[in-house]
C-alpha cells in the first residue's frame, strides 16, 4: 500500500511516500488502548463549541436554542434578544458550562438580533462576516505566537440560519446572506416554526429551497460519507430532509398520559421530538451526538485555511500589515507564486514612477503658484498706481483751493490797506483842520 | 293632534313608505355593486389564500392562471384581477388587488409609494368622471374600499415596515390588520402577540378601520368597540375541505390534528369575515366615498386652483366652490 501524505496547500508542500504492509502481530501491543488515551485527555481538556444563530426576528431562535440544550439560555429573568427591540444589528455572545457524563462543554452561543428586521437592510450581513472574522484572526494571532500555551477556539463552528415558513421559496435576504457566508463558516439552513407548515407544503417548500440553494451554487454544510454503510443510509435519509424543518419548546406537555415537550394548540399537540411531526431530532443528533466533531475540523480545515491563506496572501502583496505579522512564518512567496527577488524588484518600479509622478505634481504645483504670485504683484502695481494718481489729483486740487484763498486774502488785505490809507488821509485831514481851527481862534 | 313634540308626524293609516327598503333592494340586485379589496403584506403570508376563503371561490390573482413559485419581482407590482360572483340574486364585481413584491426586497426603502400612487390613481379617476360635463350614468368604482394588511406573526412586535405603511395610508385608505397564518402561535401567545400589537398601533396613532372619529351614533360606536377591541383578528386560511365529525369543514391538516378555519376556538377568520362582508361591507364603501375620497377631492381641487386639465369647469361646480 503506498500513501502519500500532503499537508494543505497552502503550507509548505511536504510529500512522504510510505509503504506500508499490513503485519500480524505475535502478540498484544496494547496500542489498541491510543483511543481510549485521547478520550481520556480530550475529556480532561473539556470541548468547545461556538454556534451561531441567525435570522429575523420571531422565527424562534432562543427557544430552539433552550430546546437543543435543555438548559434556559434565555429565561425570564434574563430575557434574550428578543425581547429587546434593536434598531442595527448586533452580535452578542452568551457562554454557557455544560456537563453531562463527566464529559464538559463549555457552549458558545452568538446571536444576532436585529437582523433583517429594518426596512433597508442592506449589508446587515456585515456585522456577522466581521465577527466570524476577528474571530479567525484571533486564533491566526494565537497561532502564530510565541508562547502557544493556551489557544482558545472561539471561531464559529456552526452557522444556523433561520428560514421564515412562507412556504414559497427564499427570499432575497436569505439568498444573498447565505451566498456571502457560505465560504467563511458552516452554514446550515432550518425551516423555522415548521408547525405552520402541512405536510405536503413542507416538502414542496424544502424542494424549492434545495432549488434555490443549487441554482445560486451557495455550499452549505454537507455531511461526510462514512465508511460505515449503515451510517451512510442514515446519512442520505438525512440528506433527504434538507433543510431541515424544527419547532422548538421547552414547555412539557401531557399527551396520551406521556410527558412530551410541545406546544399547545386547541386542534392538537405539536410535539418537539415527534419524527412525525418535525425534524427537531435529527437536529439534535446531528448537531450534538454525531456530527458535532466533524463541523470543528471542517471549520479549522476549511475556513480556517481558506481565512489564513486570504489574510497571509493579502500581507504579502500589499506590504501593509507588517506590525501584525512579527513573529508569524514568514512570507517566503510560495503564496503569489513569485520569487522574492522580482517581488522586490516589481516594488522598487513602483515606488519609482510614484516618485517621478509626484515630482511631477510638485513641479506642476509650483509653476501655479509662481503664476499666481506673479499675478498678484501685478495688481498690487496697478493699485498702487492708481492711488499714487489720485493722490496727486488731491493734491491739486488742494493746491488751487489754497491759490484761490490767498487771492481772495491779498484781495481783501489791499482792500484794507486801501482803506487804512483813507483812513489815514482822513485822520491827516481832521488834524489839519483842527490845527487850522486852533489857529484862527476857534477852540477855546 | 297629528303632530307630536318630536316633529314627526303621526300617520293616520298606512301609505307604503316602508316598500322603499325593498324598492332599494331590487335595485341594488338589479344593479349589481362593485367592491375594490386590496392585500398588502410580504410574499408566504397567505394572502391569495385569505381572499380565496372569504369569497369562497377561487378570485385570487393566484387561482387565475398565474404559476404558483413565480419568482418575487424586483419592485413592488399592482396586480387587480376582477371576478363577478352572485349570491341570492345579488351581483358583486369583486376586484382583488394584489401587491407582490411588497417588502421581499433586501431593501424595502419606500415600497409603500406604488401603493399609495395606486390608490390616488383611483380616486383620480372617478375625480376626473365625477367633474365631466357629460357624466356617466353609473361612475365605474375602482377606488380601493379596503385594505387588508397582513402582519407576519413573530410573535414580538410590529416590524418597522408595517407601522410605516399603516401610518402612511390610514389617512387614505381603510386599513385592516390581520394577524396572519395564526396556526404558528398558541392561544396563549396569540393573546399576547395582539395586546402588544394593538398597544403600539395605539402609540404610533395608527387609525385603523372602523376609525373611532366616524361612529356615527352610540349604536355605531358600542358595536365598533367590540369590533376594535377584538382588532387585529388572527387568521388562517384555506381553500380544502376535510372531514371533522361528520361535517365536512375549510381546514389545514397537520400531523397532530386539523386547524378548521370557521371554528371561532381555533382562529378568528369567521369574525372577520362576519365583519368585513356579512355587517361593515356597505359602510367600507361609504367612508371610502364620504371620507376618504372627498378628503383627497378637496386637496386636488384647493391646489392650483383646480383641475388644470379640464378646460372650464361645469357652472355648478362653480357654484358649489365659490
Amino acid at each position: 500500500m503506498y500513501m502519500l501524505y500532503e499537508a494543505s496547500i497552502n503550507r509548505m508542500r511536504v510529500s512522504v511516500c510510505v509503504s506500508l504492509k499490513q503485519r500480524n502481530l505475535e502478540g498484544y501491543v496494547g496500542f489498541a488502548n491510543l483511543p481510549n488515551q485521547v478520550y481520556r485527555k480530550s475529556v480532561k481538556r473539556g470541548f468547545e463549541f461556538t454556534l451561531m444563530v441567525v435570522g429575523e426576528s420571531g422565527l424562534g431562535k432562543s427557544t430552539l436554542i433552550n430546546s437543543l440544550f435543555l438548559t434556559d439560555l434565555y429565561s425570564k429573568d434574563y430575557p434574550g434578544p428578543s425581547q429587546r427591540i434593536k434598531k442595527t444589528v448586533q452580535v452578542e455572545q452568551s457562554k454557557v458550562l455544560i456537563k453531562e457524563g463527566g464529559v464538559q462543554l463549555t457552549l458558545t452561543i452568538v446571536d444576532t438580533p436585529g437582523f433583517g428586521d429594518a426596512v433597508d437592510n442592506s449589508n446587515c450581513w456585515q456585522p456577522v462576516i466581521n465577527y466570524i472574522d476577528s474571530k479567525c484572526e484571533d486564533f491566526l494571532n494565537a497561532e502564530s505566537r510565541v508562547n502557544r500555551r493556551s489557544m482558545p477556539d472561539n471561531r464559529v463552528h456552526c452557522c444556523l440560519y433561520f428560514i421564515a415558513p412562507s412556504g414559497h421559496g427564499l427570499k432575497p435576504l436569505d439568498i444573498e446572506f447565505m451566498k456571502r457566508l457560505h465560504d467563511k463558516v458552516n452554514v446550515i439552513p432550518l425551516i423555522a416554526k415548521a408547525d405552520t407548515l402541512t405536510p405536503e407544503e413542507c416538502q414542496l417548500f424544502k424542494k424549492q429551497i434545495m432549488k434555490e440553494i443549487q441554482e445560486h451554487k451557495i455550499k452549505i454544510y454537507e455531511f461526510p460519507d462514512t465508511e460505515d454503510d449503515d451510517d451512510n443510509k442514515l446519512i442520505r435519509k438525512i440528506k433527504e430532509k434538507m433543510p431541515l424543518a424544527v419547532v422548538g419548546s421547552n414547555v412539557v406537555i401531557e399527551v396520551n398520559g406521556k410527558k412530551v415537550r410541545g406546544r399547545q394548540y386547541p386542534w392538537g399537540v405539536a410535539e418537539v421530538e415527534n419524527g412525525e411531526h418535525c425534524d427537531f431530532t435529527v437536529l439534535r443528533n446531528m448537531l450534538i451526538r454525531t456530527h458535532m466533531q466533524d463541523l470543528k475540523d471542517v471549520t479549522n480545515n476549511v475556513h480556517y485555511e481558506n481565512y489564513r491563506s486570504k489574510k497571509l496572501a493579502a500581507v504579502t502583496c500589499n506590504g501593509v500589515d507588517t506590525s501584525k505579522t512579527k513573529g508569524q512564518l514568514t512570507k517566503y512567496g510560495t503564496i503569489s507564486g513569485k520569487y522574492p527577488l522580482a517581488q522586490m524588484e516589481e516594488e522598487r518600479r513602483e515606488h519609482v514612477m510614484k516618485m517621478k509622478k509626484m515630482e511631477a505634481e510638485m513641479e506642476q504645483v509650483f509653476e501655479m503658484k509662481v503664476k499666481e504670485k506673479k499675478q498678484k504683484l501685478k495688481d498690487s502695481e496697478a493699485e498702487l498706481e492708481r492711488r499714487h494718481e489720485q493722490m496727486k489729483r488731491n493734491l491739486e486740487a488742494q493746491y488751487k483751493e489754497l491759490e484761490e484763498k490767498r487771492r481772495v486774502f491779498e484781495e481783501e488785505k489791499a482792500n484794507w490797506e486801501a482803506q487804512q490809507r483813507i483812513l489815514e488821509q482822513q485822520k491827516l485831514d481832521a488834524s489839519k483842520t483842527m490845527e487850522k481851527n486852533k489857529k484862527k481862534g476857534k477852540i477855546f | 293632534n297629528s303632530h307630536n313634540s318630536s316633529g314627526g308626524s303621526t300617520l293616520l293609516g298606512y301609505i307604503g313608505i316602508d316598500t322603499i327598503i325593498e324598492q332599494m333592494r331590487k335595485k341594488t340586485m338589479k344593479t349589481g355593486f362593485d367592491f375594490n379589496i386590496m392585500v398588502v403584506g410580504h410574499s408566504g403570508l397567505g394572502k391569495s389564500t385569505l381572499v380565496n376563503t372569504l369569497f369562497k371561490s377561487h378570485v385570487s390573482r393566484k387561482s387565475a392562471g398565474w404559476a404558483r413559485d413565480e419568482k418575487i419581482p424586483k419592485t413592488v407590482e399592482i396586480k387587480a384581477v376582477s371576478h363577478v360572483i352572485e349570491e341570492g340574486g345579488v351581483k358583486m364585481k369583486l376586484t382583488v388587488v394584489d401587491t407582490p413584491g411588497f417588502g421581499d426586497q433586501i431593501n424595502n426603502d419606500n415600497c409603500w409609494e406604488p401603493i399609495s400612487k395606486y390608490i390616488n390613481e383611483q380616486y383620480e379617476k372617478f375625480l376626473k368622471e365625477e367633474v365631466n360635463i357629460t357624466r356617466k350614468k353609473r361612475i365605474p368604482d375602482t377606488r380601493v374600499h379596503c385594505c387588508i394588511y397582513f402582519i407576519s406573526p413573530t410573535g414580538h412586535f410590529l416590524r418597522q415596515l408595517d407601522t410605516e405603511f399603516m401610518k402612511r395610508l390610514s389617512h387614505s385608505v381603510n386599513i385592516i390588520p390581520v394577524i396572519a397564518k395564526a396556526d404558528t402561535m398558541t392561544l396563549e401567545e396569540r393573546q399576547e402577540f395582539k395586546q402588544r400589537v394593538r398597544k403600539e398601533l395605539e402609540v404610533s396613532g395608527i387609525e385603523f378601520y372602523p376609525q373611532k372619529e366616524f361612529d356615527e351614533d352610540m349604536e355605531d360606536k358600542s358595536d365598533n368597540d367590540k369590533i376594535r377591541e377584538a382588532m387585529p383578528f388572527a387568521v388562517v386560511g384555506s381553500d380544502k375541505e376535510y372531514q371533522v365529525n361528520g361535517k365536512r369543514v375549510l381546514g389545514r391538516k397537520t400531523a397532530w390534528g386539523i386547524v378548521e378555519v370557521e371554528n371561532p376556538n381555533h382562529c378568528e377568520f369567521a369574525q372577520l369575515r362576519d365583519f368585513l362582508i356579512r355587517s361593515h361591507l356597505q359602510d367600507l364603501k361609504e367612508v371610502t366615498h364620504n371620507i376618504h375620497y372627498e378628503t383627497y377631492r378637496a386637496k386636488r381641487l384647493n391646489e392650483n386652483g383646480g383641475l388644470r386639465d379640464e378646460p372650464a369647469l361645469p357652472l355648478t361646480l362653480y357654484r358649489l366652490l365659490f
